[in-house]
């Protein structure tokens, strides 16, 4: 089948594989392997234009290395300049981790289904984050502080394995400072840590919890999410308040590539921020 | 003369079997590029065809799991095929598109979209579970937020001249996914061949016009009758086929079934029946580009979740075991398929039978947890 290219006009379908290009306006280093780079579109109005929902992801493209799948780890009020805070593992990240201030990449987005922000005002909420999945649920983080009479009591429970390994370590007196309960640990302690040590669902039994009108979000490893969700659950948190952030592999952001599926759901689509209730029997079932 | 130039939509027409040449010739006039049945490396392969000649005139298959082989019978029959070794998607969704290219000039990036020429497709002797593949993917590609232009071109475009059967493989299980063996929409014409002519149902006023110059008539009652009954014959013949009733909710209740380990056991993961399935659409990106990465190009193309590649996030892969591989294929078929697209994602084709190198039927399958489903005790080892 020959595919040749035309001199016909512009396309009339948009393409959504299309990117568009970013310039990277910051690089802040996080920790050894992970950093945040700041990116602002380059077509200015269509930087003006962009706005994003807290949980959302953007697929950020090197060329000759591909795309990868990274959430907005920025204020959504501050929507022009997009943080995205990436760990350097894979072919296309370790490819980004390369790249300085000034460069540029293509970027799609944002994709994907956001933490239900509406539904928690008013009430308490939990937030459990591990490692790089603390990410995810900054903006959230920054939007209570914002609006903080907007809801009830608010807790951070937040773990790394190392000291070293724990993200946003500036921000944390700004937390507690807007009265958000933050409570760190780390798997394995060294000598600077005077901190909880332990992993992130011990942290359960450090606070007390009311089981009426508390939501929980949780973004981690899933090993991490299912023993957070099996204490949220001995605390008799009602399954559909519980919320999660799923990590699958990615190829298109659009529900188009199969790749992210999860039973029934594209995490790329219904998700990456699904529900419990709704994922209840497919989530923990082995390599499923 | 009371005969209309062309019969009206919906109509039942009779014409001699040597006006299948012209039909072919009057759609090559419109500007088709014909794509049909044609015999090649011992197997019935579609591939682009100039005309009435290349078709596998007096050749059928003979199919079962693992096993396909051609057969001689009368020359006299023009479609005696079944289900080959392609699915027609190859010419809608090709296995490679050009996505996009990516130009560095001086630090200014271009995205170039790709409009490729896409032929306008007249696609002959599609049978009734290839049309309704068509129609499963229009839902996948066309039916969500984000529509694929790519596939959207191809489609629009396109002329169906499908084959109803009269006739079943013995790896055919269209009846039973209510996909066949006489789908009565989403095709221009639809030919029942008869032993000396070809019954047409017209199903658009496009294929209506091509039966310019067919000295076509309608049909007697006498040879509607014939025909159905030929119809009927093909649907009897089916000896494989899937329960459907209650379908999903069993396999989402069985997802720890000792079964999928057995099948895992078996299963190659080689995802040949992911690459012959007429509605498997996953797909990954690649990525090439010169030697200063100053102009890449993206391309798409076709995936199979029984590669170990496809589920692979930083720090593993979701499905690791040929049985995780096999589990997601088939509980995505037959299950949350239609959670995703309100249409199950087999149309019964049986393709995926017949080109599995070790002959794993997901009849079978599909039918062993159906008939034994986990007791209470499975269930409770899911954890």
């Amino acid at each position: 089948m020959s595919v040749t290219q035309t001199e016909n006009g512009p396309q009339a379908v948009l393409d959504p594989m299309l990117p568009r290009t970013a310039v990277i306006r910051e690089i802040q280093r996080e920790t050894e392997n992970v950093s945040t780079f700041w990116l602002e579109l380059e077509d200015a109005e269509a930087a003006a234009a962009y706005r994003f929902q807290p949980g959302q992801f953007n697929m950020l493209y090197l060329p000759g290395f591909g795309e990868v799948a990274i959430s907005i780890s920025s204020d959504v009020a501050e929507p022009r300049l997009i943080g995205h805070t990436i760990r350097s593992a894979g072919s296309v990240t370790r490819g980004i981790a390369r790249l300085q201030a000034g460069d540029k990449l293509g970027l799609r987005g944002p994709f994907g289904n956001p933490w239900p922000m509406e539904e928690v005002r008013g009430k308490s909420l939990l937030i459990v984050a591990g490692g790089i999945g603390l990410p995810p649920l900054r903006p959230v983080l920054m939007s209570i502080l914002r609006n903080r009479s907007d809801y009830g009591r608010v807790l951070l429970l937040y773990g790394a394995r190392k000291p070293g390994e724990l993200l946003y370590t500036g921000e944390y007196q700004r937390w507690r400072g807007g009265q958000i309960e933050s409570h760190i640990t780390v798997d394995r302690a060294d000598e600077s840590w005077t901190g909880q040590v332990g992993v992130v669902p011990q942290l359960f039994y450090r606070i007390r919890l009311e089981h009426e009108n508390t939501f929980v979000f949780i973004c981690g490893p899933e090993i991490m999410m299912r023993f957070v969700i099996y204490e949220a659950l001995a605390r008799r948190i009602a399954k559909d308040a519980i919320f999660l952030s799923l990590e699958r592999n990615m190829k298109c952001g659009i529900g188009l590539c199969g790749h992210c599926q999860f039973g029934p759901v594209f995490v790329c689509k219904q998700g990456p921020v699904l529900n419990y209730a709704a994922v209840e029997p497919f989530f923990g079932k082995e390599e499923f | 003369m009371s005969t209309p130039e062309f019969p009206r939509i919906e109509a039942s027409v009779v014409v001699a079997k040597p006006a299948l040449a012209q039909i072919l010739k009057n759609l090559q006039g419109a500007g088709f590029t014909l794509v049909g049945p044609t015999r090649r490396d011992d197997a019935i392969q579609l591939e682009e065809i100039s005309g009435v000649e290349d078709l596998p005139r007096g050749w059928t298959e003979e199919y079962g799991a693992g096993y396909y082989r051609l057969k001689k019978i009368s020359d006299t029959v023009y479609f005696a095929y079944g289900p080959g070794p392609h699915s027609w998607k190859r010419f809608l969704y090709p296995s490679h598109q050009k996505l996009l290219t990516v130009k560095r000039n001086d630090g200014k990036w271009t995205f170039e979209p790709v409009e490729d020429r896409v032929p306008r497709y007249a696609f002959i002797g599609m049978r009734s579970c290839d049309v309704s593949a068509i129609g499963v993917l229009d839902r996948v590609f066309l039916g969500g937020d984000f529509r694929d232009p790519h596939y959207a071109r191809r489609r629009a475009s396109m002329f169906i001249l499908t084959v109803w059967c009269t006739h079943a493989a013995t790896t055919c299980f269209c009846a039973s996914m209510k996909a066949g063996p006489q789908v009565q929409t989403g095709f221009d014409l639809a030919f029942t061949e008869m032993p000396d002519k070809f019954l047409v149902r017209v199903g658009s006023e496009v294929g209506a016009e091509m039966l310019a110059g067919t000295d076509w008539v309608p049909a007697s009652a006498y040879i509607l009758g014939q025909a159905r009954k030929a119809h009927q014959q093909s649907e009897k013949e089916q000896k494989r086929q899937i329960r459907t009733d209650g379908l999903p909710k069993t396999l989402y209740d069985n997802l720890e079934h000792p079964r999928w380990e057995q099948v895992g056991r078996r299963c190659l993961s080689c995802g040949n029946c992911t690459l012959a399935c007429p509605t498997c659409f996953c797909s990954t990106v690649e990525d090439t580009s010169n030697l200063n990465a100053s102009e890449c190009e993206r391309t798409r193309v076709w995936d199979s979740c029984f590669t170990l590649d496809f589920s692979h996030v930083n720090g593993g892969n979701t499905r690791p075991a040929t049985r995780a591989r096999y589990r997601q294929w088939l509980t995505h078929k037959l299950a949350s398929w239609i959670d995703q697209f309100g249409v199950s994602g087999c149309v019964g084709c049986g393709r995926c039978i017949t080109w599995c190198p070790v002959g794993i039927d997901i009849t079978e399958e599909a039918g062993a947890l159906m008939e034994k489903p986990a007791t209470s005790g499975a269930e409770g080892a899911a954890r």
